[in-house]
């Protein structure tokens, strides 16, 4: 007995320090959460700080050397017809993107929560997952392979005799191109491609928190499979849309390498940021553009909020 | 007894809708699985073919010296080298600072938490190119020349968020009372952290860790910012997309790529496949 309050009374250095730090959870807090603050407050939120702030500073075009004199000229030149087309396009893109992600990723994600086994299941999961954990790039690089002239979504339209189909498509105003790893189609395809797990996850979340009851309330109540599906499980699963568009639409916004790679070589949004910063040198006209991005997801989100997404993310 | 035989039908209706699917749904969900899967296997037969000039398919013939080719060029050892060293310093910073962060946010209510996570989620929820173009103008504006350093600090922002998703989805299941135990019996706050944290903690950890290296190993966006003149196995390849010098070597590194990154992925995924948090679904 006396042994054991010897060790009460004189406890370790190491445990006098552990004492110290229980009855004072604040440092504890303190200590823990510095770190982490600090990296990401200076490296991160430092770097969009000096972001925002090189957007306001000018390149001398004579000396090729940046004035941080505050002005709005790059904003003014994000105006330009060239760059409102480059703007333009881009979210164009993004809503295209984000529409046929919808359409492909809802029969998945609504097979997935409603029909599939326990077995079938897991499948699909590793099926939408494995995707999204594989090399971005070898992905792109694969539908280059896919697309081109003489891959073999062409060789199959060829050996199906659809060749000309194929051409007809190709041809049509505003898809135009060569071949479709020429063309905005091909563009569409791949983003839809790279982007889709991101929206399969949140919609497939949602429609498995209907309630099995509500369904069978509804059917209870008269209502055919098709009144069920538009009238309850529709509106439920528009929040889980919602929060995956979100993604597609954002990440099509800001990707640079899929309209590099594949499609017709009219700039996206991405690719304008990286050659400003590149090839002309001009970071502050870069930082301005990169900022067309933040602002319509500024707006975007503030919609998406109002649609629910957020319970549903 | 009437009321029952009223429901019947309407309960056979509901019974078949909730056990089989009709042609076209599962024909739709067939078609996304396809579409998601078939693409990966492009690059592996493309990695075979004897073309090095075209993309043309059916490839006309198979070979494997491209393996020995890609094998023999040092630019591609020397991309691969530095992005493995990248991978592994960014993956040990977020393991560091994501466990942190994480069991601040567990342990303790306080004023402006929400902003906290929000600041964790940032690196990840705003698109690749702000981030990149962000850390791209600090640099000019702090004349910081671009080093490996420039490359870690680009990749350590953007893992913390994975380390520190796995590690608190781990605290949240686990139970406060193992903790209040060991203090009750005189384990002090270090010796319950060796003895009982740490251990519970392992396995999301480690996985966290994991993704965090294939999340960097991957990386391309944020790294063409930060990089400069030097060459990650992603940029690597960019530029053998952009220009190609032996078009199937291309193959041959995104085979080799595919596979470093995978065995983390499939060994986080083995590490917290008996949990709820499955490792993977919040990248």
């Amino acid at each position: 007995m006396a042994s054991l309050t010897e060790t009460i009374r004189t406890p370790s250095s190491l445990g006098r320090l552990s004492t110290y730090l229980y009855t004072r959870p604040r440092l504890l807090l303190l200590l823990l959460l510095v770190p982490p603050l600090l990296w990401l407050g200076i490296i991160y939120l430092g770097s969009l700080f000096s972001l925002l702030l090189q957007s306001f500073f000018q390149l001398d075009d004579f000396t090729g050397q940046v004035v941080m004199k505050p002005t709005i000229g790059n904003y003014l030149r994000l105006f330009s017809a060239t760059n409102l087309s480059i703007i333009l396009r881009t979210a164009g893109m993004a809503a295209v993107v984000t529409v046929i992600s919808a359409m492909i990723a809802f029969p998945l994600a609504y097979y997935m929560a409603r029909y599939a086994d326990k077995r079938m299941k897991a499948l699909f999961y590793v099926a939408v997952m494995l995707p999204l954990w594989s090399n971005y790039l070898v992905r792109v690089y694969a539908w280059k392979l896919i697309l081109a002239k003489e891959g073999a979504i062409h060789w199959i339209f060829n050996q199906l005799g659809l060749g000309g189909f194929l051409d007809w498509i190709l041809s049509l105003p505003v898809i135009e191109g060569s071949s479709l790893s020429t063309s905005y189609l091909g563009t569409m395809i791949t983003f839809v491609y790279i982007w889709l797990p991101y929206m399969i996850l949140p919609v497939q979340a949602a429609l498995e928190r209907v309630p099995r009851s509500l369904v069978e309330a509804s059917s209870d109540l008269g209502a055919k499979p098709g009144e069920t599906f538009r009238k309850v499980i529709l509106p439920l699963a528009i929040p889980g849309v919602a929060a995956g568009s979100i993604f597609t639409f954002s990440l099509t916004l800001g990707d640079y390498i899929i309209p590099q790679l594949i499609g017709s070589s009219r700039p996206f949004i991405g690719q304008a940021v990286y050659q400003f910063q590149g090839t002309s040198g001009d970071i502050p006209m870069a930082a301005a553009f990169a900022m067309v991005p933040i602002a319509i997801m500024a707006v975007y989100l503030a919609i998406a909020k109002r649609l629910g997404a957020f319970d549903a993310l | 007894m009437r009321s029952d035989r009223l429901l019947a039908p309407n309960r056979l209706v509901a019974d078949r809708s909730s056990a089989k699917a009709g042609f076209g749904l599962t024909a739709a969900a067939w078609f996304g699985v396809l579409f998601l899967n078939l693409p990966i296997l492009f690059i592996i037969l493309y990695g075979f073919t004897t073309d090095d000039k075209s993309y043309s398919f059916p490839p006309p013939g198979l070979t494997t010296e491209w393996f020995s080719v890609t094998f023999a060029r040092a630019d591609f050892w020397d991309a691969l080298w530095l992005s493995v060293r990248v991978a592994l310093v960014a993956m040990m910073i977020a393991m560091v600072l994501g466990t942190c962060a994480a069991a601040a946010m567990y342990r303790f209510n306080f004023f402006g938490k929400e902003s906290v996570t929000l600041l964790i989620l940032l690196p990840i929820a705003l698109p690749g190119i702000v981030t990149g173009i962000s850390l791209r103008s600090a640099f000019a504006l702090g004349d910081v020349p671009f080093t490996y350093w420039t490359i870690v600090l680009g990749h350590a922002t953007f893992c913390i968020v994975v380390v520190y998703n796995n590690v608190i989805a781990r605290l949240r299941r686990s139970s406060p009372a193992l903790i209040e135990a060991s203090m009750d019996l005189g384990a002090n706050s270090f010796q319950t952290f060796r003895h009982v944290i740490l251990p519970n903690l392992a396995t999301a950890l480690l996985a966290g860790g994991m993704l965090a290296f294939a999340l960097s190993f991957d990386e391309v966006i944020v790294t063409t910012f930060t990089a400069g003149q030097q060459r990650t196995l992603p940029i690597w390849m960019l530029n053998e997309l952009i220009r190609p010098h032996q078009r199937p070597v291309t193959n041959v590194a995104a085979i080799i790529v595919m596979a470093i990154t995978f065995l983390p992925i499939i060994g986080a995924y083995y590490l917290t496949r008996d949990t709820q948090d499955v490792a993977g679904s919040g990248k």
